[in-house]
């Protein structure tokens, strides 16, 4: 019994945000792997792009709520979230045509792209605080709860609760329908083939007759979804505030490093290395512990291992560990 | 019209814009010469500091995102030299606080120790983990209970272990030697790595470094904040009770008030001019000696540079070490300026992009050109406030009064700063790459 409580309270505390954290992580980190892939470049506005998504789905919620329109027990954001697709792809287009074809065209180095990208970090980061504001918001309604922690105990007559929001479950089926629509588009379709092509040796695919602007065209329309859905995600599930995504851009990139840049799988390999590290090594082990070990071994402290406030050393720990044995990430990803 | 003239003309172009800030209260400016000295003694500050990532990125093409932390140290550093110690701190636990850094430290360097001796495999695995998770528990077992003792200690005060009680004015050499210290450790570690990856290393640490400054109490009394930190210049309040001051102020035709408000900050922005001089000769100088050259030649050619038997890694790491050092002294003199540690205000869009923004607009790899943009981009991080007001009362001047886009719009106008600033950088980047000042 005991044993069991330890398992519910692992999962209850661990397993599901850690699940939750890594499916928001992965929808970022293909973004970021994506945009290094095809335009081969770190994108640092990744975070901010992420924030206009969520921004758009936000307002486009708020004008739902007011017209009565809502999506039963699931959160009116999912309905808005089309819409906020949209109009990030369209920020996403404009960005390419007005700012970076130019360097593409160029023939720029990388460094320059980044810096590139700095600027628009600036300007969407400038953009998104200009409409909604540097506060928090919160935008999720529904139902809260798949289940109660109180229901489980009842249900169960275990001492520990299993709660389990509605916002995570979302999240987790979100990113599984995406990232098998997007893996089933990478290999089956025609430009999903000639993206990877592109992406594998650029001459080649062009000597092949693939043409380079729409596969960028297309690389942008992915990458604008995924960041929208991965934003509108982790808005949901904790809130949404201009200055978190920009500090989101850290633990994404670690995660697409980490899994190797250039390569959607390592990516999503990433982003849960990245988030079970950091929820494992932040979380006190206390209750679990008392749980399952005998009474006189029991811990006296919390047993955290490190604050949840050094969540950033964590990922940032890993990234250096993965970048000094494994430079090229553990999933063979392409330096340029 | 030469290069000389066109690039003395910007600078007077800057000068200008202080002076008017001081003299006339036109459109943006505030006709106040106080909030004029206030503009150029940050403005001389953010010149150090364009100065310092000059060196990294305009002489040996390094990517550095990490100048926050690096400015945050030259803070903590400001705390720990000039505060006054104190001694119940030293007795309770600050001696174990020490020596349980210690032991962290020295299981970092046997780890680093086992990696480099061990033949690879599963038993060096093994040995490296095993010491690694002992020493963080024995390192735990020193530090909790030392922490807890310090930071009882008069807590609403102080908290924390103190300082040396030095005068302020060696904080700054000491900022230096600390973010000295952190880009040797983070350079020998990240340098070598693609150009991206030290980039997001140094993102990281400056992340991390300020995550340390928020939260561990003891040292820099976290997000309580250390305030009254001491000057190296009198107090206002002190000159105005001082006759004489009273009476050669009275000389001047000036309130005593107003004249020992601009008597300090005057002074501070000599003390900051003299600084940035001499750095700005100091690079000059390394920029026309052999030494630059062969930096600019590792920057533009690293493999021609490796050939030529140059160690890349070793010239990047000192490099590196030198930028940030600069940094870390530009952040001492900042926290000196403001007399306080406020760990909360530091944002890396303000003290990491900011300065970047200033590096390119001023002209990468040209050390006036630094100086330049450190000036002007912050003149315009100021003002785009006030012109943005301005700009959005135009906007709204024909919408109806009180309707809520009026109002949305007026009430955003502050939030221009990021996307102007984006903008310039844009516009800076796209037509005219080389800066204002263009490396020669």
């Amino acid at each position: 019994m005991d044993l069991l409580n330890a398992l519910v309270a692992l999962t209850n505390f661990v397993v599901i945000p850690g699940l939750a954290y890594g499916s928001q992580l992965a929808l970022g980190a293909l973004g970021v792997t994506l945009i290094y892939g095809i335009l081969r470049f770190s994108n640092f506005a990744h975070g901010d792009t992420m924030a206009f998504g969520a921004m758009v789905t936000i307002l486009f919620t708020w004008a739902f709520q007011s017209m009565g329109i809502s999506f039963g027990v699931l959160p009116t954001a999912l309905l808005a979230l089309p819409f906020g697709i949209a109009g990030t792809i369209l920020l996403a287009l404009l960005t390419d045509r007005t700012v970076y074809r130019f360097y593409r065209e160029q023939k720029a180095k990388p460094v320059i792209f980044v810096m590139v990208s700095l600027g628009v970090m600036f300007m969407m980061n400038g953009l998104v605080r200009f409409i909604i504001g540097p506060g928090d918001q919160r935008f999720a309604d529904g139902e809260r709860f798949i289940i109660k922690a109180r229901t489980f105990k009842q249900m169960t007559g275990l001492n520990e609760g299993l709660a389990i929001k509605t916002t995570q479950g979302i999240t987790v089926i979100t990113a599984i329908i995406v990232v098998a629509v997007l893996f089933w588009f990478l290999n089956k379709t025609r430009t999903g083939k000639s993206m990877r092509a592109y992406s594998d040796n650029e001459d080649l695919a062009l000597l092949s007759g693939i043409n380079p602007e729409r596969v960028v065209m297309y690389t942008w329309m992915i990458v604008a979804a995924l960041a929208t859905i991965a934003g509108v995600l982790y808005g949901l599930d904790k809130s949404f505030k201009p200055f978190t995504y920009f500090q989101l851009l850290l633990p994404i990139f670690a995660s697409a490093i980490v899994g190797g840049l250039g390569n959607p799988l390592g990516a999503i390999a990433g982003g849960f290395i990245i988030a079970f590290s950091e929820v494992t090594i932040t979380y006190a082990w206390k209750k679990v512990l008392n749980y399952s070990l005998p009474d006189s071994l029991a811990p006296d402290g919390l047993v955290q291992l490190l604050s949840t406030d050094y969540k950033f050393a964590v990922s940032f720990a890993i990234l250096i560990v993965v970048l000094l044995f494994k430079p090229t990430g553990l999933f063979k990803g392409k330096a340029v | 019209m030469t290069d000389t003239m066109k690039h003395t003309l910007l600078f007077v172009f800057v000068g200008v814009l202080i002076l008017a800030e001081g003299a006339t209260d036109f459109l943006f400016f505030s006709g106040s010469w106080n909030s004029a000295l206030v503009i150029l003694n940050m403005g001389l500050i953010s010149a150090i500091m364009a100065i310092g990532v000059n060196i990294q990125w305009g002489f040996a093409g390094l990517f550095n995102v990490g100048i926050m932390g690096f400015t945050a140290l030259g803070g903590l550093a400001v705390v720990l030299t000039s505060t006054p110690v104190i001694p119940e701190a030293w007795s309770s636990g600050g001696v174990s606080i020490v020596m349980a850094l210690v032991m962290g430290a020295l299981t970092v360097v046997s780890g680093v120790m086992i990696t480099k001796f061990m033949a690879p495999g599963k038993a060096r695995m093994l040995v490296l983990a095993a010491v690694m998770i002992v020493g963080f528990f024995v390192y735990r077992a020193i530090f909790d209970p030392a922490v807890g003792s310090v930071e009882a200690i008069n807590p609403a005060l102080q908290g924390n272990i103190g300082g040396l009680g030095l005068p302020v004015l060696l904080a700054w050499p000491a900022g230096g030697l600390l973010a000295a210290g952190a880009a040797w450790l983070i350079g020998k570690t990240a340098l070598g790595l693609r150009s991206d990856y030290l980039a997001i290393a140094t993102l990281g640490i400056a992340e991390i470094i300020l995550a340390v400054l928020k939260n561990e109490d003891w040292l820099s009394r976290g997000v309580k904040n250390v305030v009254g930190l001491p000057r190296p210049l009198p107090y206002e309040v002190d000159l105005q009770n001082d006759p004489a001051f009273v009476e050669s102020a009275a000389g001047f035709g000036m309130d005593p008030v107003l004249a020992s408000t601009i008597y300090v900050k005057a002074g501070y922005a000599l003390l900051f001019t003299a600084v940035l001089l001499a750095f700005l000769w100091m690079a000059q100088m390394a920029l026309k000696s052999p030494w630059g050259r062969m930096m600019r030649a590792i920057r533009d050619n690293e493999t021609a540079a490796e050939a030529m038997g140059k160690d890349v890694t070793r010239r990047h790491l000192q490099i590196f070490v030198l930028g940030s050092a600069i940094c870390g002294i530009a952040g001492a003199m900042m926290t000196t300026l403001d007399s306080q540690l406020t760990p909360g205000t530091y944002n890396p869009l303000r003290f990491t992009f900011l300065i970047w923004v200033m590096v390119i607009v001023g002209g990468s790899g040209n050390n006036f050109g630094a100086v330049l943009g450190g000036m002007l981009i912050w003149f315009f991080w100021i003002k785009v406030e006030p012109m943005g007001i301005l700009l959005m009362e135009l906007v709204t001047s024909g919408m109806a009064e009180g309707s809520e886009l009026k109002a949305h719009l007026l009430a955003s106008a502050s939030h221009m700063r990021l996307f102007t600033m984006g903008l310039i950088l844009l516009l800076v980047l796209r037509f005219s790459p080389r800066g204002l000042i263009p490396e020669k």
